[in-house]
């Protein structure tokens, strides 16, 4: 599993398990929540606030 | 056989489907709606999977044909995304589950709330009213505490129980000047003493798959994203024929049906949900949720 910057504090990322597109991670420094853009090599992208419209 | 899964954020719900489709052999072709755009004929959209581009045979050596899609589901975190995203699959030929008029009438609660009126499910006594004014008046004539709900939402966000006239003004200001257009279709709904509680049945082909408790000790709303308590439950057999018929009423499919109860014991269904989070209810109840609903996407794809 690769590791990433935090897009948010620039911390090294390394997730926990095998994550795939569109996961949701926790910065382990500065507790941003992170989306999974790509899992190999790994990118991070600051995940997008709740939206109104986001529901089951 | 060939699935286009359709979402954005990948929960542990999906993770839970794609971990089914993939163990039994069936190729998964991920679809992030917001990877691409559709055009009115053929969709232009990352094949997140396969590396290539969902589209048309003839368009290119990476192309996905999505003539080769045996099914699709839906599992898009945005309703407004996954609704249209639907209806597109559905006119290059794609079978989604749940479909366009499935997903059309649960989005919306005063969809919903027509569709179970129509049947001739028990639903709780509905009003729809335009203006600030309106909306006072229809309050006072269902009487309060009355609940006020926005038409499209999820996870009991902006639900407001107004026990009186003056918490009632405050409530439809702020939505007339704080809120989308939406918010100035005011949804209010009878209060019903639930006793803290209601029940989620998830319906697949007309027939009962799982079934959970949820209830609270803490206010009224029962959502499990609100931290209600989760367990198995016995439905009884009023319950689990106005969940099928509520299923049934929006269009069928797999849906989630949510259902309280009057101090009476009549069932009233509140809710149905097309995109219905399983998690909570895999661990209350006991039933391989992700196992039953890839036998229904096995079923759509043979037909």
């Amino acid at each position: 599993m690769s590791t990433a910057e935090c897009p948010v504090c620039d911390a090294e990322v390394e997730p926990a398990w095998e994550v795939e597109r569109g996961e949701i991670i926790d910065c382990g420094d500065c507790g941003a929540e992170l989306e999974v853009m790509d899992a190999d090599p790994l990118d991070l992208e600051e995940a997008p606030e709740l939206e109104e419209d986001w529901g089951e | 056989m060939d699935v286009g899964f359709v979402c954005s954020r990948v929960r542990k719900d999906e993770k839970l489907l794609l971990e089914e489709l993939r163990g039994r052999g069936h190729t998964v072709h991920r679809i992030d709606p917001r990877r691409g755009n559709l055009a009115l004929d053929t969709p232009h959209l990352d094949d997140l999977d396969g590396g290539g581009t969902l589209g048309t045979e003839g368009d290119g050596a990476d192309i996905v044909s999505v003539e080769d899609l045996d099914v699709a589901v839906n599992r898009e975190l945005s309703q407004s995304r996954g609704l249209y995203t639907t209806r597109y699959l559905e006119s290059y030929g794609v079978t989604v589950v749940n479909s366009h008029d499935t997903s059309r009438v649960c989005m919306d609660k005063v969809e919903t709330s027509l569709a179970l009126e129509e049947a001739g499910v028990d639903t709780p006594e509905t009003r729809v009213a335009y203006t600030e004014e309106s909306a006072l008046e229809a309050a006072e004539e269902l009487g309060y505490p009355v609940v006020v709900k926005p038409v499209v939402g999820s996870w009991a966000r902006l639900l407001g129980k107004l026990n009186d006239r003056e918490a009632a003004e405050a409530v439809f200001e702020h939505k007339k000047v704080l809120g989308s257009y939406e918010h100035s279709v005011f949804y209010l709904q009878e209060y019903v003493d639930h006793g803290g509680r209601d029940q989620r049945v998830m319906v697949a082909d007309e027939e009962v798959v799982a079934a959970m408790e949820r209830s609270t000790s803490d206010g009224w709303i029962t959502n499990a994203s609100e931290g209600a308590e989760t367990t198995d439950v016995d439905l009884d057999t009023d319950t689990e024929a106005a969940a099928v018929e509520a299923a049934e009423a929006v269009g069928g499919g797999v849906v989630g049906v949510d259902v309280m109860h009057t101090p009476d014991g009549e069932p009233l269904v509140h809710e149905v949900n097309h995109t219905l989070e399983f998690k909570a209810l895999t661990e209350a109840s006991g039933v391989d949720v992700a196992a039953e609903f890839t036998d229904h996407l096995e079923e759509q794809a043979q037909t």
